[in-house]
């Protein structure tokens, strides 16, 4: 026995409300960078959909994953090493960019520059590629609430899975949302593409990460991983992937995606596992086995032998109690409803995923039957095998068997807790029925329900003596790193090479300059960044716009320099001429009075800035 | 008595080039490992890249390895194991061309994908323009040289392996001959030299990435596990404040 710990995920399909919040968040976090734009380490697909890159679930296009050769043996899907080698030169089987998408932005700059015209000027679509127009097609949720189906929808790679009689119900079924993140796999096969070997698995925590210092670009690790959470980012030339925020839970803090998940539906946790199982757990013959095979490679973290080789795995004594608290551990094992997400792609995946009941919830209540009643849910889930059939496409590799027990015993807590928050006397053989106790049928609805911030997420911090040298607790000189202070920008290769900065170092010289330069940062000088941390809400912030081209060639000012009038509204710029279509700027009077006839700050009756206005005084809103 | 411009340029220069390729990957590798990558552009484009790139570079990984044989073997030594001249001179010529043919179609396919679909030129750095446009010359001279000396015979026989090779290896060797390069042919010449500059250049361009080429995946285990205390944070240590290796604080008594 070989104990390791992980840290895993747990998401309760029942309450996402497809906001997508955590993605947005996730990306502000992580991917708000230029060769990331079309990058989402959390997105949120409608089910059944597409997914994001479109189709990826199809592996026998996309050869994702890990599969059994001739011999038994487990092999990467995409080939064998030598193999993988030979491809190396240009891969064959990786998505374009138009199976993720072609991230845009709006030419907003017509908007404001645009010549008076009789049409009211459009902020047109841009490639963020290309730099060309282009026309939106695909985004990476396309295909949200099941809008383009049910042509769209039918592409879906696991719908094809389940028969024709299924599929042509579908539509009137149900509808569900299915946040992704990085599985952070026990047996990844993005790691085992990588050539370089760049792409690790943590020893203490389980986090898959990507070592952007040995990463060479040879993007093999995007065709190796099944659930296609490797990106390539087309700046840097290396790829990238969801860190399981590891800054944040070495500290103890939840990811980015679970703080700020709105349905709380988040859960994480760590797990104990044998790690001399995991290859053979991966290699079992039958597909459906894989979700058993996969929970024996658990242990037990209450089991006096597990704790006594984790202490000798070095484990620390907090880390086993914090596996004895977590909730990941109480949904997979002690109440049984979490299931991985795939498991046939032999990954051994650690985000699990407690199946929607609200799909069969709704048919009962669409009946006009009482919909927590168990005995009508339970009629319901034998009968409805659409949701359970695709249920099991998704978590159990087909086997319907366990998407009905876990689903039974949501119906089941449901009808149990109808009785009980009525003020009637609870109904003992509910739970009976499912195969469970009152007392663990009642926790297991705390957890669900209830659980505060500290039960969802039971993350024990790295150690003390390790954590004065994390970036984020500035108990030590931020400047104090190898190279010494260096300045933000780009290298002499291109955007990100050189030595990287932390954030800190950053910030330090961000603030240095504005406080020390009596200019304003020159948008078209490479180091120039736009920092809005600092930025106090006044004006636009320095930087942000090239400085303009006034008639004669001169510079306009930039809007700080009126700043003293408290100016923070676009105005319309008064008595200009409205020069030819695309001629670009419009003269400016002379004597800087070039926010029309009123003084700097005055807002006159009709003034400037109010809407519908500008039209009369001049060309439209300019800043 | 050698002239002094062909010391400069048979010996200084090359000595100077080398100087710059072993020292500027040490420099590029120890200061900028983060952009030490192929710079991959497949995913902007890949149904030029599928033909282009591999035939490129099985062609190129061909000719190299036909140059170690042509410059790196003495002749003395093919002779005596029995290979005479012609039959040397046959495989060389028929295997090189295929290769040279292979890598020169490639070569172009990849230049006129990197100008012609926008993305892929948005993406072209001034260093890879300065790359290809040297990768091209020496390349054509190369190919020019095989074709034009040994099929198409123009201006005579000459038998670089008793030219250009010795004057290479006497590089490495420290046994200096600049004289033969100054005899041999102008086309020989050129190619040499701008090989020369090519290996100069090569430490600052994408061109690293063939110094990273994974041979060792055949072997590696397929999970690589490593600890984070290799390093905390984003942020390398320092040196001189290694840590001290110390076991993680465990019970004794469970
Ligand atoms: C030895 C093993 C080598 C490997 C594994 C290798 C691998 C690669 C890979 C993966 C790419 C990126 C292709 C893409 O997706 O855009 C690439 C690009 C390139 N390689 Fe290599 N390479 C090797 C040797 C060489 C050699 C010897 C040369 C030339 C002397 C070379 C010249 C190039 C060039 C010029 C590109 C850029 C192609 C383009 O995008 O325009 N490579 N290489
Ligand atoms: S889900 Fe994450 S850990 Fe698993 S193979 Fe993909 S990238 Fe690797
Ligand atoms: S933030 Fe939570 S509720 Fe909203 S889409 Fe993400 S997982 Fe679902």
């Amino acid at each position: 026995m070989r104990v390791m710990a992980q840290m895993a995920m747990v998401m309760n399909l029942d309450k996402c409300i497809g906001c997508h919040t955590c993605s947005v968040t996730c990306k502000q976090a992580w991917t708000n960078r230029t060769g990331t734009e079309y990058v989402w380490f959390n997105n949120v697909e409608t089910r059944p959909g597409q997914g994001y890159p479109r189709t990826y679930e199809d592996q026998d296009k996309w050869e994702g994953g890990w599969t059994l050769n001739k011999r038994g043996r487990l092999q990467l899907k995409a080939g064998g090493r030598l193999k993988n080698l030979l491809t190396i030169f240009s891969s064959p089987k990786m998505p374009s960019l138009d199976e993720y998408y072609e991230p845009w932005t709006y030419d907003y700059e017509n908007l404001t520059n645009a010549p008076l015209g009789e049409h009211t000027p459009v902020a047109r679509p841009k490639s963020l590629i290309s730099g060309q127009d282009m026309n939106v097609t695909w985004s990476a949720n396309w295909d949200d609430d099941l809008g383009g189906a049910p042509e769209l929808t039918m592409a879906d790679p696991v719908l094809a899975k389940i028969s024709d009689k299924v599929k042509l119900e579908f539509e009137q079924t149900f509808m569900f949302y299915l946040p992704r993140i990085c599985e952070h796999c026990l047996n990844p096969s993005c790691a085992a593409s990588c050539p370089s070997g760049a792409i690790y698995k943590r020893s203490e925590d389980g986090i898959v990460l990507v070592d952007q210092d040995a990463c060479r670009g040879w993007r093999k690790c995007v065709t190796g991983c099944p659930y296609k959470k490797v990106y390539f980012n087309h700046k840097t030339g290396k790829a990238e992937k969801c860190t399981f925020c590891y800054p944040r839970i070495e500290v103890g803090l939840p990811t980015v995606c679970s703080e700020t998940c709105v349905g709380r539906l988040r859960y994480i946790g760590l797990i104990l596992y044998d790690a001399d199982r995991v290859l053979e757990a991966a290699s079992v013959t039958d597909e459906r086995e894989l979700l058993a095979s996969q929970r024996r490679v658990f242990l037990d973290p209450n089991d006096p032998e597990v704790q006594r080789e984790a202490e000798r795995a070095g484990i620390s004594r907090d880390w086993v109690q914090a596996a004895q608290r977590s909730p990941i551990w109480a949904l997979i094992n002690t109440y049984e409803v979490a299931l991985p997400l795939h498991p046939e792609y032999r990954t051994l995946p650690m985000v699990w995923y407690i199946p929607p009941l609200s799909p069969v919830v709704d048919v009962v209540g669409e009946t006009g039957e009482d919909s927590e009643d168990s005995g009508n849910l339970f009629a319901a889930i034998d009968t409805l095998r659409i949701p359970v059939e695709y249920l099991a496409e998704l978590f159990t590799a087909g086997d319907p068997e366990p998407v009905t027990a876990v689903l039974k015993r949501l119906a089941a807590m449901r009808s149990y807790m109808r009785d009980i928050n009525m003020g009637r006397a609870p109904n003992p053989s509910i739970p009976a029925a499912v195969g469970m106790e009152e007392g663990t049928m009642y926790e297991m609805y705390r957890l669900l329900a209830l659980a505060k911030y500290d039960e969802r997420y039971v993350i024990p911090p790295s150690h003390v003596e390790q954590a004065h040298g994390l970036e984020e607790l500035a108990t030590e000189c931020s400047l104090d790193y190898d190279g010494g202070p260096g300045m933000g920008g780009s290298g002499p290769f291109g955007e990100g090479s050189g030595v990287n900065d932390p954030i800190a170092v950053e910030n330090f010289h961000m603030l240095k300059q504005r406080q020390t330069t009596d200019t304003v940062a020159d948008p078209a000088s490479r180091k120039a960044r736009v920092n809005l941390l600092n930025w106090d809400g006044k004006s636009a912030p320095a930087g942000m716009f090239p400085p303009r081209p006034g008639p004669d060639g001169a510079n306009l000012r930039e809007p700080d320099s009126v700043g003293d009038a408290g100016l923070v509204q676009p105005r319309p710029a008064g008595g200009s001429v409205p020069g030819p279509a695309g001629s670009g700027t419009d003269p400016i009077p002379p004597g800087g009075d070039w926010l029309g006839g009123d003084g700097p700050g005055t807002q006159g009756p009709g003034g400037p800035g109010e809407p519908g206005d500008t039209g009369a005084s001049g060309t439209g809103p300019r800043l | 008595m050698t002239p002094t411009a062909d010391i400069i340029l048979w010996v200084v220069i090359p000595y100077v080039c080398l100087a710059f390729f072993v020292l500027g990957h040490v420099w590029r590798y120890r200061y900028d490992k983060f952009g030490w990558t192929t710079r991959s552009s497949q995913l902007y484009e890949s149904r030029l890249l599928r033909w282009a790139s591999p035939m490129f570079h099985f062609g190129i990984l061909a000719v190299f390895l036909g140059h170690v044989m042509g410059l790196g073997i003495p002749k003395s030594w093919t002779e005596a194991v029995g290979m005479s001249e012609e039959i040397y001179h046959f495989l060389a010529v028929s295997i090189g061309a295929v290769a040279g043919v292979c890598t020169v179609l490639g070569l172009v396919l990849l230049i006129y994908r990197r100008r012609t679909v926008g993305p892929v030129f948005r993406a072209t750095t001034r260093m890879d323009k300065v790359m290809y446009l040297f990768l091209a010359v020496v390349i054509f001279l190369g190919l020019w040289n095989t074709i034009a000396g040994s099929v198409l015979n123009l201006g005579g026989h000459y038998d670089y392996r008793d030219g250009v090779s010795v004057w290479f290896r006497g590089i490495f060797l420290l046994d200096l001959h600049p004289e033969l390069m100054a005899e041999a042919p102008i086309g020989f010449q050129l190619h040499g030299m701008t090989a020369m500059l090519l290996f100069a250049l090569w430490p600052f361009t994408r061109l690293v990435h063939v110094f990273s080429a994974p041979v060792g995946y055949m072997w590696r285990p397929y999970v690589v596990y490593r600890s984070r205390s290799d390093r905390l944070g984003s942020r390398a240590g320092r040196r001189g404040w290694e840590r001290v290796e110390r076991r993680r604080e465990t019970s004794t008594r469970l």
